[in-house]
């Protein structure tokens, strides 16, 4: 039996990339999933925010999610849920899965999508000092457990990173009775959504800490207590500004990880930069026939950035089980000039550019007053202005096909300038 | 009134309750933890030495090479992670060329098997990676990379299979001599034997002194260490030492038994039951391993630890009946190579007890071969079969290391059961890999909650007391 598409995981993105897949023709999809329901880190997510630009509403991530499985019911598509896959053959295309009930299965497919998602940085990753006690969570972890399993995961809490999840139980907790005493980030600025510093810190009242770090943590069996420093310019911490906090409790918002093990294992081309797969204009890795789209290929922002990602890896197999590659493989290779951290994609064909192509990226600092510089071989393609940017906020600009064939060089660079420099 | 009572569950307390576990014995394991293997067993460089390093005629000398062979045969029967790789020893200066001949000599007269010298060319042809700065090495093809906490588990498996009692969460307060016997008060009852084994590790001292002389002092030393990806487990394919210098073998860096690369450890003195790692401990352990191996890529970190070393001053082991209290019995000191050589030094004090009195009549039938499903080493083929034998292994629980429930089930209900979090871990390695417990954890809790029967509140991340959750949430969720 051979599917002519297999999603491999049922959050956001994998849902998107299905009902996306089916309505563009394809026909036999297959989603599988690892956990005992489809919606992936979103049912956990149950403050409000979501779908904003996709739906127009604010709605909670359950409510979000459920849209799209509601969706993909009216569709054919098949659901396999508790089931693991454990290996992606790249050549053949197969997905090497398995579940309770059926045991270990090779499913054969024309074209896969990749949607694992990313997972969260722990304490081992940043190697934070001090005694092991319990008590650190990654942030997510204790959001599992708060909104979930309905368990409190402390009573007295010190957030390190103010990255959105943190930011989003930094509210939580504190709703929920616990005392957030504050929120610590290494950066000069906030790694979150300005939406969430404001309800999330501010109308509760919570400091945020700015250059500063978490340095030891004490405790025997539970956290008794962090010690907080303020850092130098390069992250070095400052002796002599020492901050003691009295908590039981310490998650870690310090950062998101695409889940990449089975893209590498099959030897998928990765770009260390954004921890992902390179991929082309229409979310095609280095594979053929197989797509991959959302936070596992760089981390998103917004629900519905991956939402509108996915679509496009959903559209584009379809479009590869009917007709195949694109004759014409000849690419631009997108450079990151001044100030860019990455870009996605990382390759333009302008064979399969139908009026323009969508470019996301992010900078690498807070710059005020800029404009997005589109260059090939010297010469100015595009510019677009900014009032402020921020590595915490995804970046989106539009390529017109016809700038596209201007490049003579196969490359375009993307960087930003101060204005007036 | 036992015949025999072991003082700490580690690895030197398991290995001689496992050769006990072959005869007649009345015989118990007192541990203050919750499980085995949770002190200096489960935090070391977990490697299985060569035995150049011991000065000649050292007690540490004539039981690592014996316990080098002993461990890699229990290895095979007990079905314990090991891979006998090799080590080198890193010279970058002429002066350090010197010290590898001493080594190598060291190591011959000890009986250390095949030694040889590697020059820089034939260095960098099998360690690619190591530094340009590299001139020669000594390599010791006998050294091993070990899972020391499941040799130990093991080994303690097996004992209670064959009778010896267990009796965990059970501290030692005191002990007093009776004519023909030992009180041993605990927290958890009085304990009566003839002999004592004291296996206690870092407080080995202070249990010794119970009753008996001061003897010996043990210095607690600690080390700290790196855990990296598995993204870096083949960045080198030996154990890579540099010279040993006064602050001891120095740091190494290796493959892991489970494919993690481990860099370090430093040396500071410190408290017995300090564990905690430190800025400056874990910098110096960083800079140092990228002497050897530049290219590391600590970003890939997954965990720092650190783990106690029971050194004495005089730098060997302790294993000796107390000259007054007769059948009280000392086998500390155990720091590197304890691990090597405590399934040895094992076999040795059961003639020494035997000689002390301890009558050791063999039993007629023993348990001597243990088999653990490890999901993720099966072919294809074995998995769909073992998931059609048993549908719990078809379902995975832990993602990075690819851990099934089934085997989650079988750590829980062992011979020795697994009752925490981390002791699961392990037995099964759950929770051991990139994401450190991040999605299994909960789920892990839940099934030793349902398997044990005991309220997911009470599930411990590791020692009794380390709990996870405080309390509910206002309206208890969504369960």
């Amino acid at each position: 039996m051979k599917y002519d598409v297999i999603v491999v995981g049922g959050g956001p993105a994998g849902l998107a990339a299905a009902v996306e897949a089916s309505k563009n023709g394809a026909d036999k999809i297959l989603v599988v999933e690892r956990d005992q329901e489809l919606g992936g880190i979103l049912n956990q997510c149950i403050h409000n925010g979501f779908g904003l630009h996709y739906f127009k509403e604010e709605l909670t991530g359950p409510e979000y999610a459920n849209k799209f499985i509601e969706m993909l019911a009216k569709t054919n598509i098949e659901v396999m849920l508790d089931t693991m896959v454990l290996d992606v053959d790249e050549e053949k295309k197969c997905v090497h899965a398995m579940n309770k009930k059926n045991g270990y299965m090779v499913l054969e497919g024309k074209a896969l999508i990749l949607n694992m998602g990313c997972r969260e940085r722990t304490r081992g990753a940043i190697a934070i000092p001090g005694d092991r006690p319990a008590g650190v969570f990654t942030a997510g972890a204790a959001q599992r457990y708060v909104n979930i399993e309905g368990y409190m995961v402390g009573k007295k809490v010190l957030i390190l990173g103010s990255g959105d999840i943190g930011l989003i139980m930094a509210r939580r907790m504190s709703l929920e009775g616990a005392k957030v005493v504050g929120c610590v980030e290494l950066c000069p600025y906030s790694n979150g959504l300005t939406r969430n510093i404001v309800q999330c810190l501010e109308d509760y009242d919570i400091p945020l800490y700015l250059s500063h770090t978490i340095t030891d943590i004490k405790g025997d069996k539970r956290v008794e207590q962090v010690t907080v420093q303020k850092v130098d310019e390069k992250n070095q911490p400052i002796p002599g500004t020492e901050i003691i906090f009295d908590v039981d409790t310490v998650l870690l918002s310090v950062g998101l990880i695409p889940e990449n093990e089975l893209t590498r294992a099959a030897g998928i081309t990765m770009d260390p930069r954004t921890n992902g797969p390179v991929v082309f204009e229409n979310m095609e890795t280095s594979a053929e026939g197989i797509f991959a789209s959302g936070n596992v290929v760089h981390v998103h922002d917004l629900v519905d950035f991956v939402t509108a990602e996915s679509q496009k890896a959903g559209r584009s197999a379809a479009e590869y089980v009917k007709n195949g590659e694109a004759e014409d493989q000849t690419y631009i290779e997108l450079k990151n000039g001044d100030c860019v951290g990455y870009t996605v994609p990382q390759k333009i064909r302008p064979a399969n550019v139908d009026k323009m192509v969508e470019v996301m990226f992010r900078v690498r600092n807070v710059y005020r007053d800029v404009a997005i510089k589109v260059t090939s071989g010297g010469e100015e393609l595009a510019s677009f202005k900014r009032e402020h940017m921020a590595p915490g906020e995804m970046e989106k600009i539009v390529i017109p096909k016809a700038f596209l064939d201007k490049v003579k060089n196969g490359e375009i660079t993307v960087s930003v300038e101060k204005v007036g420099a | 009134m036992y015949d025999v009572a072991i003082i700490g569950a580690g690895i030197t307390g398991c290995s001689i309750a496992y050769e006990l576990g072959k005869y007649n014995v009345n015989a118990v394991v007192i541990e203050k933890e919750n499980d085995v293997a949770v002190g200096t067993t489960k935090a070391n460089s977990a490697i299985i030495h060569g035995g150049y390093d011991p000065i000649p005629g050292s007690l540490m000398a004539k039981y690592n090479i014996r316990g080098n062979q002993y461990i890699k045969e229990l290895c095979k029967k007990l079905d314990v992670p090991f891979k006998q790789i090799g080590a080198l020893i890193v010279a970058f200066e002429e002066k350090e060329e010197k010290t590898l001949e001493e080594l190598k000599q060291r190591g011959e007269k000890n009986g250390v098997p095949d030694m040889e010298i590697w020059d820089q060319e034939t260095l960098r042809k099998e360690e690619p990676n190591i530094s340009e700065k590299a001139i020669k090495a000594l390599f010791s093809p006998n050294v091993g990379i070990i899972s020391p906490w499941e040799l130990a588990i093991a080994l303690g498996e097996m004992a209670a299979l064959n009778g010896v009692e267990f009796k965990l969460n059970t501290e030692v307060t005191d002990i007093k001599k009776n004519n023909d016997s030992y009180e041993i008060k605990t927290n958890n009852g009085t304990v009566e034997a003839k002999y004592i084994c004291n296996a206690a590790g870092v407080n080995a001292d202070k249990v010794n002194e119970y009753t008996n002389k001061k003897s010996f002092t043990i210095k607690p030393n600690k080390g700290e260490y790196y855990l990296l990806d598995k993204s870096q487990g083949e960045l080198v394919n030996h154990v890579i030492f540099q010279c040993p210098n006064k602050y001891g073998k120095g740091v190494l860096v290796s493959p892991t038994v489970h494919g993690n690369l481990i860099v370090g450890p430093n040396s500071q003195p410190t408290d017995g039951d300090d564990v905690s790692t430190s800025t400056d401990g874990l910098s110096f352990v960083r800079n140092t391993a990228l002497k050897s191996v530049p290219g590391i890529n600590f970003r890939e970190s997954i965990r720092n630890f650190a783990g106690v070393r029971a050194r004495t001053k005089e730098d060997d082991f302790f294993i000796f009946e107390d000259e007054e209290n007769k059948g009280f019995f000392n086998i500390s000191g155990m720091a590197s190579p304890g691990l090597s050589s405590a399934p040895a030094i094992a076999v040795d004090l059961l003639k020494m007890m035997e000689e002390s009195g301890l009558c050791l009549e063999a039993k007629k039938e023993i348990k001597d071969e243990r088999k653990v499903n490890r999901f993720k080493k099966l072919s294809d083929e074995e998995r769909a079969a073992l998931i059609k034998e048993n549908p719990l292994y078809g379902k995975i629980i832990c993602r990075c290391e690819t851990v099934t429930e089934g085997e989650i089930v079988d750590a829980i209900h062992r011979p020795i059961p697994a009752t925490s979090i981390d002791a699961v871990k392990r037995r099964c390695n759950a929770g051991m890999g990139r994401c450190q417990g991040g999605f299994c954890g909960p789920r892990v809790q839940e099934i030793i909650s349902r398997e044990l029967n005991i309220p997911l509140e009470d599930v411990p991340q590791d020692r009794v007391g380390m709990n996870i959750i405080t309390g509910e949430t206002k309206t208890g969720g969504a369960r």
